[in-house]
Formats: C-alpha cells, structure tokens, sequence
C-alpha cells in the first residue's frame, strides 16, 4: 500500500480580490491529507470555501500561498502538466446540467475524453461504459441532453468526468435539486463507481444524513479553515460545535441523544434509520423478555 | 367564499415551436385559501415549477383558468396586480439577481412598488438580518457563494410583503442552519403576517411543517391533506419516488415489527417521546 496521500494541501490559502479594498479570504492555511481510495465527505456553512477549495484540487485557482500535492508532487511545479492535472482530478461543479452543450448525451459525455486525445474506439468504450455507470440505457446517447428531466440531466454531466476515468472524483453537491429517489440513485451510484474502481472521492454535500451514510471521513470547513477531519463518528460527537458552525448532527443520531438525555444507555454513533431501527428493536425485544 | 389562488381544469404545454409541445399539466384543479401554507413536493419534472409559475402569469393555461384572489391571469390588465400580490424566489437565484449590490438587489422590489424610503431601508435591514446576509449587505451578489445568493433572493421577497410567496425549492443550496432559518421566517411570514405561503421542496422534514402537503405525480395531484396524514401513506410515497421524514419512517416499521406506538408521529421529539414507553427502563437506563 502506497502511503502517499493522493492529494495533500500545505497551507493553503485563497484570498478573492487580493490587493484590493474588498478582500476575501476563502481558504485560510488550509493543510489536509487524502489518503488513496478513501471517500471523504466534505461540509460546511455557505460561503464556509468548500467549492473555492475544490476549484484548487484540479488547478481551477491557484493558492494566494501554500501548495497543492497530488501524488506528492506540486500541481503548479510544471506548468505544462497542469492538463494532466485536470484529467487526474475530475471535478463536477454544482449544478454541472447547465454546463451540457452538445447536440447529443454522447457527445457530451465524450468531451472529456477527446480533449484528453483518446482514439476513437476507447473514446466510445468510455462513453458507453459512462452511461452504464449512471444507470442511463444506450438508448439515452443519441438524445439531446437538452430534453431531459434535471434528475437525468445530473447524471449525464456526472457521467462526462467520470468517462475521464479519473483518479479522484470530486463532486460539489451532486445531489442538491434531486428528488429523494433521484438523491438516492446517485449517491449509489457513486459507491458503486468507487467500489469499482478503487478511485478516491470527495463529496461536498449539506445533508448531514447522506455525509453519515456514505463518508470514510468528513472534512469540515469553517470560515474559511477546516475545523475537523476526522471519522464519521468523532466528527459527529461534537454536536454542539457543529450547530455553532450553522451545520447539524444527522436526525437519528439527534433522536438516540435525547434518549440518552433522557438516561437510557443507548450508543449515539448512529446514523441511518435501519440502524436505529434494529438497536431499538433488539433493546424492545430484549426488554420484553428480561433478558440482556 | 372562493379561494385566494385557483387553478381550475387547467391544461398545459410548453410551446417548443410549431410541432413540438410538452404537455405538463392536464385538467389540473388547485385550490389555495388565504392565509394557508401549503408545501409541494413531487418527482423531478413532475410540474411543481410549471404550477408556481401559473401562480404568478409568467405562464397562462392553453386551456382552464388561473384566479389569483379572483383575478384571471390571462388578462393583460390584471398582470401588475398580479405580481404584486403574488411574488416568488425561483429554483435558480442566479436569474433573479438584478442589481450589483446586495441591499440595493433587496430594496429593489419595495421601490418598484414605491415603498416610502424610510419604510424600505426598515425592510431591507430586518429582511437581510433575518436571512443572515446583513454583514454582506455592500458585497456584489455575483461575487457571493451559491448559498449567499439564494439567502439574497429570500430577503427581497421578505422586504416585499406580498399577500403571497411561493418559495420554489429556497433551501436547495442552504447549509442546515440556513435551511432552518428559511423555514423559521416563512412561518413567521405566514403567521403573523398571514401571508400566504406556496412551497416547493424535496425536504420531506421541510413539508412536514407545512398546514397542507400536496403531493403532485406526472402533472397530478396523488395526495392532499395535512403532513400528519399525507406522510403515513409511504408505500405511495416511495413509488412516486418521493420519501417520508425519518422519524415518520422508524416509526412505521417499529409499528409494523408490532411496537405499541400511537397517533401519527412527525418530529423526532414526537418519537423520542414514544421511544420511552418502548425501551426497557431497567436494563437500559444509564446508572448515575
Ligand atoms: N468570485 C468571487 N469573488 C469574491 N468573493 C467570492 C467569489 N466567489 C466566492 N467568494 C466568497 O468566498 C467565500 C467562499 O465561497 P465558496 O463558494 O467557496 O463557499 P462554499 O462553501 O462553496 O458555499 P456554498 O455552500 O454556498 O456553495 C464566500 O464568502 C464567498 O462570498
Ligand atoms: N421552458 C420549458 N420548455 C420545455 N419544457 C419544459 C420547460 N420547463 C419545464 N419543462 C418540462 O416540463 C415538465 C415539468 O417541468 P417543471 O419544471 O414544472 O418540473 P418540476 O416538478 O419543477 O421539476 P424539478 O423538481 O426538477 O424542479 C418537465 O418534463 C420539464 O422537462
Ligand atoms: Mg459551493
Ligand atoms: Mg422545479
């Protein structure tokens, strides 16, 4: 196992408008570590740098100071490898449908790849095995992306980095405007694509419920700066810091810590109703019959 | 006493070009009382935002009619009375932002209506503290991060007072304290302003605080009534794609599994409290 992370930023730090009277510093001394494969959750308040920080993973910004290391090496170091930069890192912006041109889905989904000067025939392995990815039929390639639901027209744009075949997958709030089936689909199908592929994935989301279910760890970003990095579970014991910062801890782990409030020896790392459901029922049951 | 909004057998197509047309809504029936906060949820292209936009005569009907408080939308002379009686944040902030700073982008409403200048820096201030967006209040809204715009878009409808809101998925890009703090003013809006309130969500928490839950499928109505009742029916929920709100949900299938827990619960505080006539008090309890 390679112990380098992936990605690793050095204090980084990102100031809008610099050297003007409206300075805004997005990022401050930002040092974080990926590690290889994982799935790390990012939240935080709006405005708290989340995307701004993203937009540094493939070389979209450039730190005001501190660096970016993707495979231990600095992004910025050779200017003309910051194509392969991009290619390495696929980034997919919120709301990623409106930035669909192309006449057909699979030509959309192709862009990446040609740009990447692929030959023909793995430009079409890839548009092809794409679709599959995000469960959309073939008979979706020859359609304007343009006649689609939001739902479908979400999934064609996640479709297009992942045909990139990436390395680390970076999604910014892939779910915001889907339907709860739509939400649930695409979260899946990010497991799935990462469990296929072994690739590593950072997930910006404002659903502490979907970050709980699906994350290896979570990155929190305050004002600016990450407030913590660490497991689900750590991440989610600091309830109260947490709603200070404008964020929350998920439903079900709130409702086992009123219970514990309230004196019953109840575990709180819970997050997912089917968790909750099989402690309560074990415990009901448990009780019924004396035993325990 | 007819309704505050209607929507009587309306049929709607979107108008591509001549051949083309996209049929949404098909002898669709809505009716909205005054004062009511009604939350709408359905499937992505189900209608929600064709229905919103037929609220405020930025669509008409091919055929049917929309009132708004008795006032066909159809008529050209009624269009400005219209707006200003019913007003929206739509699904996009970006579209709706007009001017290059934020307060002015806030006080841009009240002046068209010719709110007295005193009244409307009143209004801008309370409506950009009650969003959060008060520090930011000089910034340029295109320079603001998703979140901070559709706070922005929220502030210039709270500035407006209209005698009705129809909130097209507000919280979409908010952080949970943002969304809390969305839903706080909307029901303080419709409580003690009794302003009417129309909301389009995917939250199923969010409708679940609504009066009203309508629950459209495909360009129809599947559901109506309270949340209470609407969010018991979630075998129908789900097919349609939809959810029900997790406390909700945990407490159907300890029903099912035959937990004794009664009425109809919403809340995880409603949950937590019947959680305790479930658990084994001895065996369970922390000792102190
Ligand atoms: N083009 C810009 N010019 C100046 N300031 C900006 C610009 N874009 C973003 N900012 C500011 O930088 C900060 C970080 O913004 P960013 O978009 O990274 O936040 P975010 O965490 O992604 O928020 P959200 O959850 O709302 O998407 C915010 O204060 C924002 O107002
Ligand atoms: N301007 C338009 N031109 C053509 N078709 C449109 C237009 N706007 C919406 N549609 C189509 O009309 C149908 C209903 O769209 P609408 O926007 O009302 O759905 P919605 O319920 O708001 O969906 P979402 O949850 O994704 O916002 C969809 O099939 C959509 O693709
Ligand atoms: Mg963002
Ligand atoms: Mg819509």
């Amino acid at each position: 196992m390679n112990d380098t992370p992936i990605l690793r930023t050095e204090n980084l730090t990102y100031i809008y408008q610099k050297g003007t009277s409206s300075e805004v510093a997005a990022l401050q001394d930002v040092s974080v570590e990926i590690r290889q494969g994982e799935l790390v959750g990012v939240i935080g308040h709006t405005g708290s740098g989340k995307s701004t920080l993203i937009e540094h993973f493939n070389a979209l910004k450039k730190g005001t100071a501190g660096r970016v290391l993707l495979d231990g090496n600095d992004i910025w170091a050779d200017k003309s490898k910051i194509r392969a930069v991009r290619f390495r890192v696929g980034v997919c912006f919120q709301y990623p449908e409106y930035q669909l041109f192309e006449e057909t889905v699979a030509k959309d989904i192709a862009f990446g790849p040609r740009n990447m000067g692929l030959p023909q025939d793995e430009i079409d392995r890839r548009v092809k095995e794409a679709l599959t990815n995000v469960g959309l039929s073939e008979d979706y390639a020859e359609k304007s992306p343009f006649d689609l639901s939001g739902g479908e027209k979400r999934r064609v744009a996640i479709a297009g980095i992942m045909a990139m075949e990436p390395q680390v997958l970076v999604l910014d709030e892939p779910c915001a405007g889907l339907d709860p089936r739509g939400r649930a689909t695409v979260l899946q199908m990010i497991a799935d694509y990462r469990q296929k592929t072994g690739c590593t994935v950072l997930l910006v989301t404002h659903s502490m419920e979907e970050v709980a279910a699906i994350a290896d760890r979570i990155l929190v970003m305050n004002q600016s700066r990450v407030a913590f990095f660490d497991t689900v579970d750590n991440v989610f014991a600091h309830a109260e810091e947490l709603q200070t910062m404008g964020l929350d801890i998920p439903q079900m782990t709130q409702l086992m810590l009123s219970l514990r409030e309230k004196g019953y020896d109840v575990p709180v790392n819970l997050y997912t109703v089917q968790q909750v459901y099989d402690t309560i029922f074990a415990r009901w049951k448990g009780g019924v019959h004396g035993a325990q | 006493m007819s309704a505050f909004i209607e929507l009587k057998d309306v049929s709607f197509a979107y108008e591509l070009d001549e051949t083309q047309r996209v049929p949404v809504l098909r002898h669709f029936n809505l009716s909205v009382e005054k004062g009511d906060f009604v939350a709408v949820l359905g499937h992505n292209g189900c209608g929600k935002s064709t229905v919103a936009k037929l609220c405020n005569a930025i669509e008409v009907p091919q055929s049917g009619t929309v009132l708004v408080n008795g006032m066909d939308t159809k008529e050209e002379e009624n269009l400005l009375e219209i707006r200003r009686t019913v007003d929206m944040v739509f699904q996009n902030p970006d579209n709706q932002i007009v001017a290059t700073i934020v307060e002015d982008d806030v006080a841009f409403g009240p002046e068209n209506l010719g709110v007295e200048p005193q009244e409307i820096r009143r209004r801008v201030d309370q409506a950009l503290k009650d969003v959060g967006m008060y520090d930011l209040r000089f910034s340029e809204p295109h320079k603001l991060s998703g979140g901070q715009k559709q706070r922005v878009a929220i502030a210039g409808i709270i500035a407006m007072q209209p005698a009705c809101i129809v909130l097209d998925e507000p919280t979409a890009m908010l952080d949970p304290r943002g969304r809390k703090d969305v839903m706080k003013t909307v029901r303080m809006l419709n409580r003690d302003f009794g302003i009417t309130v129309i909301y389009i969500t995917h939250y199923m928490d969010e409708a679940a605080e609504a009066n009203r839950v309508v629950v459209m499928h495909k360009g129809d109505i599947l559901l109506d009534g309270t949340p209470r009742d609407v969010f018991q029916q979630d075998d129908v929920l789900k097919k349609a794609g939809l959810d029900v709100p997790q406390a909700t949900e945990l407490s159907l299938q300890l029903r099912r599994a035959g937990a004794p827990l009664s009425g109809k619960i919403l809340t995880i505080d409603e949950l937590s409290l019947q959680l305790e006539a479930l658990l084994p008090r001895s065996a369970g309890r922390v000792e102190s």
